[in-house]
């Protein structure tokens, strides 16, 4: 199955190149090319060849971790991708990290006494941030903290890679975070509040309750393990959303991730570093959802995969 | 499409939540009803109203505020807001409207179809649309708009549609599951009724409920995407107004001029609320379990 997938997504970002309109010759020498040098370069790039063999002489090329040069920066587009990939994957972690802290305890707040007030405050408001897309969030964050309060956010040259100083690096991270986080706290807390309601309705957290173990212990010992399920399975599906917002994030706020180098290579014409990073970020997504199937599999056993 | 997951979530869950008594839709639905129709009526007759041209550049008129003169203001060419926000709503509402079109016109009879047969066909279309659920369909629309130049209203809704299929078909086939296992079901296939019949009068009303709200969702979820796509550039160009590309357009002078993120986000998130608030009400109004029959 895995492997299955990700032959369709390799086959996909190849053919890619092959939807741009003309001549992909012309994109790269300009209109103004002569023939023969157009078909110079048409036979460099093995355009002359039958289509399922340039696949072939493609993926080889990428198993051994090359993904072309760029037309345009005349870089490496793996080297560009290496350089780009840690700042997403920081960025994921650490808005996952605090949408968890925040979802967990309010959903089990909320869950403890459904329809209560403090329940109401908690469901209503999620269900208008859930209407609020994340690029709207980082343009309101932007513009109540920096423009308002006249706390600056941070441009691309003043981004510094955690290694170097870690400090100054987390401060940078703080507005993306936060602009994710919101979007991933929304989704987990209204899933994981409806599943603990039904959760605490079963036998046997009654059985718990008579026995006289705390509210607490059964919240986090009884209920949660269950309910964890679906919220598992949610976080998995929500990767792919949350790393398109975070290109977005990237973008607004000049964080030099893959969502930004996407960006601009998209306005730059760079179609080699766009495959790239569409295969690369597919790739990825995709993993991360068979591993998340697979740490769901061990937290109930009960679910056996079709 | 996180709203679109948290819905699977929540789907599945529903199907062991005791079943609550389903309350009248109220006041609130109504009024977003209402909003969505005022929305829908303004962006079908924008060029028949008495609204400003969108395009038209009043250099006296630069970043003005709010007036009665310029309901929303002006933006940083003297354009009138108010009018550009309204004529933003046909892109997105066209975008929404034609993208799941595509989805359930496509999805939901496949879906439909395969959980009524079963066997052979049901197994490999699942597995097939299994396999493209996998793959990120956000990072496909992105890859596909961005290589698929020149870009058009018609391809972002082609591409979007298109990507929205597997989900459809996931929605309406587990709702069809549930329904095609049902007593009269069964008790319409013994009294001889043709397969058409089952499916349109026996099936179809009773996921109709579902769908609806699933199509309402799914309808805010492609809106919201069409404004991340304007801010990539990957949707339409300016100058043509869509309320994406003007909140992406307002970033470079916030300090100047708030007003011109504020207007068009408030107009998206309004909208967005109003659907997902209609969407979910319907959802738990047609709840209809086994226990309430």
């Amino acid at each position: 199955m895995l492997l299955g997938i990700v032959f369709i997504i390799s086959v996909g970002s190849f053919y890619l190149i092959h939807l741009l309109p003309g001549n992909i010759t012309t994109v790269i020498e300009g209109p103004g090319a002569s023939p023969s040098n157009q078909a110079k370069l048409y036979k460099l790039l093995g355009l002359n060849k039958p289509l399922f063999q340039q696949y072939f002489i493609w993926i080889s090329n990428v198993l051994r971790g090359n993904l072309g040069t760029s037309f345009i920066s005349q870089t490496s587009v793996a080297s560009t991708i290496r350089a780009a990939l840690p700042i997403d994957l920081e960025m994921m972690f650490l808005s996952q990290v605090v949408a968890f802290a925040t979802a967990i305890p309010l959903a089990m707040r909320s869950a403890r006494k459904p329809d209560g007030w403090l329940d109401r405050i908690f469901s209503a408001g999620s269900f208008t941030l859930l209407s609020v897309p994340s690029f709207i969030v980082i343009v309101l964050l932007v513009l109540f903290v920096s423009v308002k309060l006249g706390v600056p956010h941070t441009g691309p040259s003043s981004y510094v890679p955690f290694n170097q100083d870690w400090i100054v690096n987390l401060e940078s991270m703080g507005l993306p975070t936060i602009a994710l986080a919101i979007g991933s706290f929304v989704v987990y807390f209204r899933v994981l509040r409806s599943d603990l309601i039904a959760t605490l309705q079963e036998e046997f957290i009654t059985m718990a309750r008579s026995k006289g173990i705390s509210q607490r212990r059964i919240m986090w010992r009884h209920a949660f393990r269950p309910s964890s399920v679906a919220l598992l399975g949610t976080a998995g599906v929500n990767i792919g959303g949350l790393l398109a917002g975070g290109f977005i994030v990237q973008y607004l706020l000049n964080i030099p991730g893959l969502g930004y180098t996407l960006i601009q290579a998209i306005n730059e014409s760079d179609y080699l570093l766009v495959q790239g990073i569409v295969l690369v970020v597919s790739v990825g997504v995709v993993l991360i959802n068979f591993i998340f199937d697979f740490v769901i599999n061990i937290v109930d056993p009960r679910i056996s995969r079709e | 499409m996180s709203n679109f997951s948290q819905m699977i979530a929540e789907e599945e869950i529903a199907l062991v939540e005791k079943p609550e008594k389903s309350e009248p839709l109220g006041l609130l639905f109504w009024l977003c009803v209402g909003w969505i129709g005022l929305n829908i009526i303004g962006a079908i007759f924008a060029n028949v109203l008495p609204l400003q041209n969108p395009q038209f550049q009043d250099y006296n008129a630069l970043n003005v505020g709010p007036s009665l003169h310029h309901l929303f203001g002006t933006d940083d060419l003297g354009r009138d807001l108010f009018s550009r926000v309204v004529y933003g709503s046909r892109i997105s509402l066209s975008v929404g409207a034609g993208s799941m079109l595509i989805g359930f016109g496509i999805g939901s009879p496949l879906g439909m179809l395969a959980a009524y047969r079963r066997g052979r066909f049901d197994t490999i279309l699942t597995n097939l649309m299994y396999v493209f659920l996998a793959f990120p369909a956000i990072i496909a629309t992105i890859a596909i708009l961005s290589f698929w130049t020149p870009r058009s209203l018609i391809k972002i809704i082609v591409v979007i549609g298109v990507a929205s299929i597997p989900l459809v078909y996931r929605v309406i086939r587990t709702a069809t599951l549930n329904v095609a296992t049902k007593d009269y079901i069964i008790a319409a296939k013994v009294q001889g009724a043709t397969d058409r019949r089952i499916l349109l009068r026996e099936l179809l009303p009773n996921i109709a409920p579902i769908g609806i709200s699933f199509l309402l969702i799914g309808v805010a979820t492609v809106i919201a995407l069409e404004g991340a796509l304007a801010f990539l550039g990957l949707s339409v160009l300016p100058p043509t107004p869509s309320w994406g590309n003007m909140i992406n357009e307002s970033r470079t002078i916030l300090q100047q001029n708030p007003w011109l993120a504020v207007f068009p986000s408030l107009a998206m998130c309004l909208f967005l609320l109003c659907l997902n608030f209609i969407g979910d009400r319907l959802r738990h109004h047609f709840d209809v379990t086994e226990v309430k029959l």
